[in-house]
């Protein structure tokens, strides 16, 4: 039993059915990808975990307790933190309100939570005054982390962070999340990047059409002849 | 129940059409046929309207809140068409106010040509402003001049003098072109910048009517416009017209004395007379609107209207096949405005009049679109029901409102000021009557009386 | 060469004429214009009851006036219309909320399109203007009590020694004061507060406000209030000033959207700019500058017509051409408003 887990989730977008049995799972100071095909499931299987899309079979565990039935808002009070793929910061906000609204529902001092994002983006203090708008790709996936940092999650659920950047961003992205796991988060991920993904992580789950095709850790995932073959492109 | 709600969902149009000619054949019992046939006239008209910003609406989702500027655009162009000149005034300043003008036409075609070359916009600014205070240097002493003609009866130009129909033509023409300045500037952008500019030209459009007596006396209307159908007062005297009236009065004409029928036949004529020239009236606009239908629905289907459909069915894919959206939106734009001109020269035409202060958005604007709404938006047919059901109401509404504040006297007994208060008021309960219709219509049956099929909003 | 009296008096006519009454419309055109921008931000879509709901606003501070003086409960030399404008914002708040719960919530919860709501904002706009000539007639009413002026054109003459005056209504004073104080609170609330930034959050990017835990519901309310504080003493400055007609008020639904897009859509700045623009333009091109230059012209160059660029009948159509040439040059506005 992992800290977050997704057992043989079901879900359907109307009457397609999209995820058909699938199990993810991931622990804290761990980093779990999800990779697959176009269509495989993966973001969906974001939405379920955090209630966005309500599942029809299956069950949702945090810390051994069913979240399954709890509202969108509930999980992000109980631990769960998103950063979606797109539009993932507020632009006209400077850097330090991003991180604000992130702790919106918080009724403490967060001062603690922001000197910790603070340490581990350090480029976010020095601009914490500048619009995140007119940050660079890199940076501004840094507030859309430190954001959901905010709330002090036990579990970060992030969709494709790398999508449509450039090489070198990527690597400071991947930087990012692995400082993340550091922190002693659970970061489950959704990653087109296959193989670089799966040379940092600690899990990975092969999704092909809403099913888990292999799963395992990244080493052996990367080693596995026939995800190199059907996934890896040889 | 249940059987009369499926009696409804198959024969909409059916019933929705034998509900109407009920309404008016009542009306006609109780109160009288001139007045019925002269809210079916307005019907008529509105139904026009309707049907042009319901083509804007329902073929390409434009909306247009300046109807009552195009209307009154199409009504200004019977003045401008059909009237007779005024030769004193032309001589006065005709020539000099024209030349003014072209100065000014002159000054936005040569900026239009400067930005669209990109020079410097110092020179396209010096060119508007340069053309602006040329036209102002001819245009204030022509404009007095003309208006100082005899400013009684004329103290404007006059029009041209032509045939009627040529001015119902020339008031579309006028209110496409306004429609293409609107659209060419705000299509492409924000969707409610069409609306917040269409809104304003309107405002803009009664107020240069109102205050440059020139044109069409402003304020101090233009009337006994030509007619397209014969005066009360030729019938009256015309023989055809009393053998016809005797024919239909036979039985009840002969039982009279010679000294009554005579009598008898004069209140006869009148009353016939009326009724005709009202007739006649009714048949210029149905033939209109049934023409206007057929070329509205034959265009739908023809290979433009599959053209139209693709862009309204989804807007991104069609332009990502290379159709040129927002030229598509300008042709509809330019089409559904001209309709409406059209109709708001109608309109004049019917009452022989233009007087501006007459047009009021509530009026024309809002009125319109709920009977678009009402009737079904995107249906064009539904459009016309939706018309004649508005129309009838809001004529209707005044007796009704009065009725209303009756009640409530009889009920509170004693004059306590209530009832005196509503009675004075009443006519303003329409605007909250028809807001009401409008927002319930809406939001419990966005398709209306006749849904237009397969469109999803 | 004028003399240093001609040009001081020439200033002077000008700050009489044209300065301070477009300072004074400004500030009011201002406050319409932030409840535009601030409804567009948060709830997407343009308000076409804007200037009907200052009307009713007005309505009810002109009903409160009147029973306040009835009972006596007045300052005297102080306009009692400001004393009562805190009670009529309550009843503006309660109707908004209402048109908010009953009307918009639907569209806004079912993500019915833009358009769709403007639509219904209109159906909002003849209801409420209804209501409005229903309850107060379509007559002009004025409800200014309490000294008319601060200081008269006689008296600053008086003391300037002058030949030309520059008058202060109470009016003009008053707005200026109140709309600087409305717009700092609205900025401070909207920069400072949890809930202000809360709704910047949700007009930034909507999704993720509501992954933050924002409360939409929470965030459209308190939406609704600033819009009710806002119309209602942008409605009770300008009735206070101009005297109180439906149709007057229904007029400045023009100036007002033009304020907001030559300002950026969705801009609070942008708004308050824009209505300055607008205001001023207004005035200086719609006023007969003979007088002006007969003081600073010599003698031999007296103007003898009125220089007036446009006449005043038009100052609602410079904000309509002002208006266009903004969307033909720069849509987005002068503070980069949102176009698409």
């Amino acid at each position: 039993m992992t800290y977050l887990t997704g057992k043989n989730l079901f879900a359907t977008y109307g009457t397609v059915p999209i995820l058909r049995g699938c199990s993810v799972g991931v622990n804290r100071g761990e980093l779990a990808v999800i990779v697959g095909p176009n269509g495989a499931g993966k973001s969906t299987v974001m939405k379920v975990l955090l209630g966005l899309l309500p599942i029809s079979e299956g069950e949702v565990l945090l810390d051994g307790k069913d979240i399954s039935t709890l509202s969108t808002q509930q999980r992000i009070g109980l631990g769960l933190a998103f950063v979606p793929q797109n539009n993932n910061i507020f632009p006209t906000m400077s850097v330090a309100e991003n991180l604000e609204m992130g702790a919106f529902l918080r009724h403490d001092d967060c001062q603690a939570t922001l000197d910790e994002v603070y340490t581990l983006f350090p480029i976010l203090f020095e601009k914490r005054q500048q619009l995140a708008g007119q940050l660079s790709g890199g940076q501004r996936q840094q507030v859309a982390f430190g954001r959901a940092m905010m709330t002090q999650p036990t579990v970060l659920l992030l969709d494709e962070p790398t999508a449509g950047v450039s090489p070198i961003v990527i690597d400071e992205i991947f930087a990012n999340i692995l400082a993340l796991k550091e922190a002693n988060k659970a970061v489950l991920m959704v990653e087109q990047n296959t193989q670089q993904a799966l040379s940092i992580a600690d899990k990975g789950f092969v999704l092909v059409a809403g099913k888990n095709a292999h799963t395992g850790t990244g080493k052996a995932l990367l080693n596995d002849d026939e995800v190199r073959r059907d996934f890896l492109g040889g | 129940m249940n059987n009369l709600s499926h009696i409804w969902q198959s024969h909409r149009q059916t019933i929705s059409i034998l509900v109407m000619v009920f309404l008016l054949a009542f009306v006609g019992v109780n109160q009288s046929w001139v007045l019925a046939l002269s809210i079916f006239n307005l019907c008529l008209i509105s139904a026009i309207m309707a049907l042009g910003v319901n083509i804007q609406w329902g073929y390409a989702g434009l909306f247009n809140i300046g109807i009552m500027g195009f209307a009154a655009l199409g009504g200004l162009s019977v003045v401008l068409i059909s009237a007779p000149s005024v030769p004193m005034a032309v001589s006065a300043g005709g020539m000099k106010i024209l030349f003014a003008l072209c100065l000014l036409l002159l000054s936005i075609v040569l900026s239009v040509y400067l930005s669209k070359h990109k020079y410097n916009k110092g020179w396209v600014v010096l060119s508007l402003v340069a053309g602006y205070f040329s036209m102002r240097y001819f245009y204030v002493d022509a404009a007095q001049a003309i208006e100082a003609v005899n400013p009684s009866k004329t103290g404007y130009l006059g029009g041209l003098g032509l045939p009627v129909p040529l001015a119902w033509l020339a008031g579309g023409l006028l209110a496409a072109g306004a429609a293409w300045l609107i659209g060419k500037i705000t299509l492409g952008l924000r969707s409610d910048y069409l609306a917040i500019a269409s809104f304003g030209i309107a405002e803009i459009v009664l107020y240069i009517i109102k205050n440059e007596d020139w044109i069409a006396r402003g304020v101090k209307n233009v009337t006994g416009l030509p007619r397209p159908v014969p005066l009360e007062i030729d019938l009256q005297q015309s023989p055809w017209f009393e053998e016809m009236v005797v024919w239909f009065n036979q039985s009840s004409l002969s039982l009279l004395t010679e000294v009554e029928k005579t009598k008898a036949l004069g209140i006869l004529l009148r009353e016939y007379s009326v009724v005709f020239v009202k007739l006649c009236y009714s048949g210029l606009f149905l033939a209109i609107l049934v023409a206007l239908i057929v070329m509205a629905n034959l265009a739908f289907d023809s290979p433009w209207g599959r053209k139209v459909r693709a862009i309204r069915d989804n807007e991104t894919a069609a332009s990502a096949m290379g159709k040129n959206v927002k030229r598509q939106h300008l042709q509809i734009f330019i089409i559904g405005s001209a309709i409406v001109g059209i109709a708001g020269a109608l309109l004049v035409t019917y009452t022989g009049q233009f007087t501006p202060n007459s047009y009021q958005s509530l009026r024309f604007t809002f009125l319109i679109w709920v009977m678009v709404i009402v009737g079904g938006s995107g249906n064009n047919f539904g459009s016309v029901i939706g018309a004649f059901f508005i129309w009838f109401f809001w004529v209707e509404s005044t007796p009704m409102g009065l009725w209303l504040a009756e009640t409530v006297q009889n009920f509170a007994g004693a004059d306590n000021g209530v009832s005196a208060f509503l009675q004075e008021r009443a006519h303003f309960l329409r605007y909250i009557f028809m807001g009401l219709i409008m927002l319930l219509v809406l939001r419990f049956a966005p398709g209306g009386i006749l849904p237009e099929k397969d469109k999803k909003l | 060469m004028p003399s240093f009296d001609d040009v001081l008096n020439a200033f002077i006519l000008l700050s009489n004429f044209v300065l301070l009454p477009a300072l004074t419309y400004g500030a009011q055109l201002a406050l319409g214009a932030l409840a535009v921008t601030l409804v567009y931000s948060i709830l997407r879509f343009a308000n076409f009851s804007q200037a009907n709901n200052m009307a009713f606003g007005t309505a009810m501070t002109i009903l409160l006036t009147g029973f306040f003086q009835s009972q006596g409960w007045t300052i005297s030399g102080f306009p009692t219309a400001l004393l009562v404008v805190p009670l009529a914002i309550v009843i503006t708040t309660i109707c908004l909320l209402l048109t908010e719960r009953w009307v918009y919530r639907y569209y806004r919860i079912n993500n019915a399109k833009s358009i769709t709501v403007v639509m219904v904002s209109i159906g909002v706009m003849f209801i409420m203007g209804g209501l409005v000539q229903l309850i107060m007639g379509p007559e002009q009413q004025i409800f200014a009590d309490g000294a008319r002026f601060i200081w008269t054109a006689r008296e600053f003459k008086a003391f300037s020694g002058l030949s030309e005056g520059l008058a202060l209504k109470t009016s003009q004073l008053t707005t200026i004061l109140l709309a600087l104080l409305a717009v700092g609170l609205v900025f401070y609330f909207l920069q400072k507060t949890k809930i202000g930034k809360a709704m910047r959050a949700f007009s930034d990017n909507e999704d993720l406000a509501l992954l933050s835990g924002i409360n939409p519901d929470k965030v459209v309310r308190t939406t609704w209030l600033l819009v009710a504080i806002l119309t209602t003493i942008a409605g009770v400055l300008f009735g206070l000033d101009k005297g109180f007609s439906p149709f007057q008020y229904h007029l400045l639904l023009l100036p007002i959207f033009a304020s907001v897009i030559v300002g950026g859509i969705g801009s609070p700045l942008g708004a308050i700019v824009g209505a300055f623009v607008i205001s001023f333009s207004e005035m200086l091109l719609t006023y007969a500058y003979k007088k002006f230059f007969i003081y600073l012209l010599p003698t031999a160059l007296e103007p003898d017509s009125l220089l007036q660029l446009i006449g005043t009948e038009y100052k609602y159509a410079v904000s309509f051409v002002i208006l266009i040439i903004v969307l033909l040059v720069k849509p987005t506005g002068i503070f980069k408003g949102k176009v698409l």
